[in-house]
């Protein structure tokens, strides 16, 4: 790890167009370029969505245009079975890491925890570029999937092992395809380490004075732990992406256990281990769902608390149970193996800490219900979908009621009932975290206001819409709904088909909605009413005493101070409704924890 | 709009309960001695977490409700309890509860996964492979010869890699491509995987089990009542995953005993 | 000659008082007009800082690459011992001397820095022979994977062997960012420009992967 340090105070702005947009050092635009990354993979990702969603609904529906993506995987444009799994892979695999890990966590954090820890920059500015750019590169090499003769892979998200390890005799996309999974996920666990690296470090070392750690604010607490998940969950699934392309270029037996045979041959493979794979993975798969989700945790409390007028009714609390959770993340990941042939006492040992999870989750949800109580709630786009994540956190949370203990995973496990547990409360939930981000900071990182009626429509259709969607999922999981299924011909399924047809039409709705947002997002961007001032939404935290958008250095020629904890809404005997981190104001009867 | 938002938490939360309620996609009916276990922990589940959902669901709506149009004079007023409340209520409501539903849990799944077969348990070999279920029964010998990867071969119906000219006991082994149990014997079920993970799903008996290459695992379980059901697979395992089943025959003892002679002349 | 400057003060008295970051974020809290609160008066440097927090990251990579090998060895009954080759344990003694050197050199700076002269005698030397030593250590990385090669054990042969190169490779890979960082730290000496924290970081990284060499071979040797 090289010193890079001089140069986050000493790189002054960039002139150039290649220097100031492209490869910049500026965390700022490094924030932006990610959120553009996930905006696109979102719609990539949302777009194989609805191919899916209508191949489930009406199978032998010809999609317009459809084989222009694929010749061999839509003749006659009627998606053929191996076509849907590689497009489901691709959505899972697109939506988790160039989504759910960039937008939350890559994108706001890094526009925006440097400015509320009070530092010029990230301490490593070169490792944070080539965080971003290095995670292009794995986008790119995930999408070069579609592009090469057999398409993508089949395996689905988690790339069980062996059916990612045998090599081409798998299915269609299972040669090429996993190894350029494999290889874009190694890359992107690169990008990951980098940035993470940058934000622990700017959290403990980069706050300015007076910013003691309690003094973050919670979006920044959200970051810092998500961080330190970052940094020991993709330090463990590179080496797994690694053994992974051995055994398919090198013919080494890490996965591919001895005598297999498929396609009458019998492989050349030796003594893997099948469950080696899924161990790997899901120790990084699990804390992957706390990384989707802790940063909209941290996002969501921030935009509330100064749409409420109030702070949390507990800081700390809020600060140690985002924290608990992240340390439980890890003692946890077994249960996605309940029934995957590992011991069934550790299924056991994993069972309780599982559950153990509801413990801080709730005490979470509690201090945002009970921090409303008695609030002055704002309505406004940015809140709404804050309040939505709210419901729909617990929505997606009391699912996990069930699947944290084995003896129901037994029915549960890989049925449609998985797929709607981690698709409210990993899925949407962290969206509307984005959205309530996305509403919130728009003004502060581009000096416009969105549309705010555009911004209600687009949260009151995605919210029924997201319910619509997912709610049933869980109706045809205990009805024994199998997942990755592209077609339902089994008895006992049949009669579920109609239900798939409703989610189908309420997901290309709900999808529809999103352009929305995009038109808002990109309308907005040039032809949005300025900001009316630095602080539209009276906020305390550090980004709302700075510029709209913030000068290079973040805070111009005079950096801050910070004299208050981060949230002194409707203080008593204060001067105004709300103090700012940076007034000097003495405060006789401050929000503060002792 | 605020109003608006309250309301319209409140209908989706009771209209997420009415399916549940009304039995709307009711569990597959339970066919094994086991599932009442299951059942019933289900059932448990459901009150707790139906009960915790709409409790925080119709809170949420009633606080958005109630708290989103302030006068301007209002003072900001702190939850009764401050937020130690909270976090006890927290550990004393879910905490007891998740501790008991992981005990009784803990209990349902040693019943399935932590008792050993009866030694007179029916054996039946279980072999799953891009995209069909093979089973093999034993024979009278009562033993399963051994499996030869290299003898596999779908083209003369060798699904199991069965050398019937030197290994004696595989000469009266009978493989079927569907599943025939005795009701109410306790079935002892040997998962071999030809290539690549599978799993072994019937809803009705309440078990689920994935296939892993290279490591053989075994299940048992017991039907109690005369059907047909399927089997499916629930782990991906390629193009054809959806389509991968196979039919379990739950016969009484004389109808199995017949089938099973039957199946033998056909070998 | 090249000549080195001081650690640059932690506090640069030509910006304000006010400005936090940039300068190792000190933050010491003077009474102000508001309720300032107390915390510590400064903030190591963030090399300092990140190189922990890199070398965290390294360490869970290499733990999951053991707890890989141990899961796959259990795995199956095919797993084959081997001698390692013996050049490894002279590669040990070469990389321990490079710790050495570094940690004389990194004193001989640090010494030079804390006095009061502006100029003298670079003390690079030692960083030049560290350098030397690491290369000796990848050539002779080098020449164990191409004896290994050429007695016909190649990277699929045996899982064993598998884990030998994986493990190998990939710390020698890590070693060859320390070698780069050893370059930067002689360049920025030779232009004037070194911190203490860059060294410090630099010099911690290159004993981390003594440590992670030796950790490593007590692995193979137990294990192969």
């Amino acid at each position: 790890m090289h010193d890079m340090s001089a140069h986050a105070a000493q790189h002054g702005a960039p002139t150039s167009f290649i220097r100031k947009h492209v490869f910049s050092l500026d965390h700022k635009v490094i924030g932006k370029q990610y959120y553009a990354l996930a905006l696109i993979a979102a719609v990539v990702g949302m777009f194989l969505s609805w191919l899916m969603r209508i191949h489930l609904g009406w199978g032998n529906f010809a999609i317009p245009g459809l084989h222009l993506l694929s010749s061999t995987g839509a003749p006659g444009n009627v998606m053929t079975p191996e076509y849907y799994l590689q497009l489901m892979t691709m959505h899972g695999t697109i939506m988790v890491f160039f989504v759910l890990t960039t937008a939350p966590f890559a994108a706001f954090g890094n526009f925006f925890l440097p400015i509320q820890t009070g530092a010029e920059d990230m301490p490593f500015p070169h490792f944070n570029m080539m965080s971003f750019w290095v995670t292009f590169v794995a986008f790119v090499v995930m999408v070069a999937a579609f592009f090469v003769p057999d398409g993508p892979s089949l395996g689905g998200w988690t790339q069980y092992a062996p059916l990612s390890a045998v090599g081409a005799v798998g299915g269609p996309g299972q040669g090429l395809g996993v190894v350029l999974w494999a290889a874009s996920i190694g890359i992107f666990c690169i990008g990951q380490l980098l940035g993470s690296l940058n934000f622990i470090t700017t959290t403990l070392d980069m706050r300015c004075k007076g910013m003691s750690l309690m003094r973050l604010p919670l979006s920044a607490w959200g970051w810092f732990i998500t961080s330190m998940m970052g940094l020991t969950a993709f330090a463990v699934l590179m080496p797994a992406c690694i053994l992974l392309i051995l055994d398919h270029v090198a013919g080494t037996s890490f996965f591919v256990a001895s005598n297999l045979v498929i396609n009458g041959q019998i492989l050349p493979h030796s003594g893997g281990s099948t469950l080696l794979w899924q161990h790997l993975f899901w120790f990084f798969g699990h804390p992957e769902v706390y990384i989707a989700i802790v940063p909209g945790m941290g996002i969501v409390s921030h935009v509330l608390i100064t749409n409420m007028r109030r702070p949390m009714l507990s800081h700390r609390v809020l600060i140690y149970s985002m924290g608990a959770l992240a340390v439980l993340s890890y003692m946890v990941y077994g249960h996605h193996m309940f029934v995957s042939g590992m011991n069934p006492v550790s299924a056991i040992a994993f069972s309780f800490p599982t559950l153990v999870i509801t413990i801080p989750s709730t005490i979470v949800v509690l201090i945002w219900l009970g921090s409303l109580y008695g609030s002055k709630l704002r309505i406004n786009s940015a809140s709404l979908f804050s309040l939505g994540f709210i419901s729909m956190f617990i929505s997606g949370g009391v699912s996990g009621f069930f699947l944290a203990q084995p003896s129901l995973d037994i029915m549960l496990h890989a049925t449609y009932f998985v797929v709607g547990h981690f698709h409210l409360v990993m899925g949407v939930a962290a969206m509307f975290g984005i959205f309530a981000g996305t509403y919130f900071w728009f003004p502060k990182m581009t000096g416009r206001m969105m549309n705010e009626t555009l911004g209600r429509v687009h949260f009151w259709l995605s919210f029924v819409g997201a319910y619509c969607i997912f709610m049933p999922f869980h109706y045809l999981g205990m009805a024994g709904n199998v997942r990755r299924y592209q077609a339902f011909t089994d008895d006992y399924l049949i009669p579920l088909i109609p239900v798939h047809k409703f989610i189908t039409v309420a997901a290309l709705v709900t999808g529809f909605v999103q352009l929305i947002f995009i038109y808002n997002l990109i309308y907005s961007r040039f032809k949005g009413p300025v900001a009316p001032s630095d602080n539209p939404w009276e906020g305390t935290s550090l980004e709302w005493s700075t510029a709209t958008p913030p000068p290079h250095n973040n805070f111009g020629d005079k950096m801050p101070v910070v004299y208050h904890d981060p949230y002194q809404y409707s203080v008593e005997g204060a001067s105004a409704d709300y103090i700012m981190q940076t007034s000097p104001e003495k405060l006789t009867n401050p929000h503060e924890e002792k | 709009m605020a109003k608006l938002f309250a309301v319209t938490i409140v209908l989706i939360a009771i209209a997420s309960a009415i399916p549940i309620v009304m039995h709307t996609w009711p569990l597959p009916q339970d066919i094994s001695i086991h599932g009442h276990l299951i059942d019933e922990q289900f059932a448990d589940t459901m009150a707790e977490a139906g009960i915790s959902f709409l409790a925080s669901q119709l809170l949420l709506a009633f606080f958005i409700w109630k708290f989103s149009s302030p006068k301007p004079g209002d003072k900001i007023k702190s939850f009764p309890g401050g937020s130690m409340g909270l976090v006890v209520a927290a550990f004393l409501l879910v905490g007891t509860e998740v501790l008991a539903l992981g005990v009784f849990g803990a209990k349902a799944w040693g019943s399935v996964y932590l008792t050993a077969p009866a030694a007179d348990a029916v054996q039946i070999q279980a072999q799953a492979g891009q995209f069909a279920f093979y089973f093999r029964y034993p024979g009278p010998d009562g033993k399963f010869g051994p499996i030869h990867a290299d003898q596999i071969n779908e083209a003369n119906a060798n699904f199991f890699g069965i050398d019937t000219t030197h290994d004696q006991d595989s000469k009266d082994d009978i493989v079927t491509a569907e599943m025939a149990i005795p009701v109410n014997r306790e079935i002892h079920l040997l998962m071999h995987s030809k290539d690549v993970g599978h799993s072994f799903y019937v809803p009705e008996l309440r078990v689920q089990q994935d296939f892993v290459p290279g490591l053989d695992v075994s299940l048992h379980f017991t039907a109690t009542k005369v059907g047909k059901y399927e089997i499916v697979c629930t782990q991906l395992c390629g193009l054809g995953h959806y389509n991968m089943k196979a039919y379990l025959e739950v016969k009484s003892q004389e109808d199995y005993d017949a089938w099973i002679k039957q199946q033998a002349a056909l070998q | 000659m090249a000549t080195t400057v001081h650690e640059a003060p932690k506090i640069d008295f030509d910006r304000l008082p006010s400005q936090g970051s940039g300068n190792g974020g000190w933050r010491d809290l003077g009474p102000a007009g508001g309720d300032l609160r107390r915390v510590k008066p400064s903030s190591p440097p963030p090399a300092s800082t990140g190189i922990w927090v890199g070398l965290a990251a390294i360490t869970m990579t290499f733990a999951a690459f053991t707890s890989a090998l141990i899961v796959r060895q259990g795995a199956a009954p095919d797993w084959q011992h081997f001698t390692l080759p013996s050049i490894l344990y002279l590669n040990s003694l070469i990389i321990i001397a490079s710790s050495i050197t570094l940690e004389v050199s990194r004193r001989q700076i640090a010494a030079f820095m804390g006095s009061a002269k502006t100029e003298g005698t670079a003390p690079a030397r030692w960083l030049y022979v560290t350098l030397s030593l690491g290369l000796l250590f990848v050539a002779g990385q080098t020449f164990a994977w191409l004896q290994l090669r050429s007695q016909g054990f190649g990277l699929a042969t045996n899982v064993s062997y598998s884990f030998f190169y994986v493990l190998t490779v990939a710390h020698a890979v890590h070693l060859l960012g320390g070698l780069g960082g050893l370059v930067r730290v002689i360049g920025k000496l030779n232009h004037s420009v070194l911190r203490r924290s860059t060294l410090n970081a630099t010099s911690l990284y290159w004993h981390f992967m003594g440590v992670l060499w030796l950790y490593l071979l007590l692995l193979l040797w137990m294990k192969l």
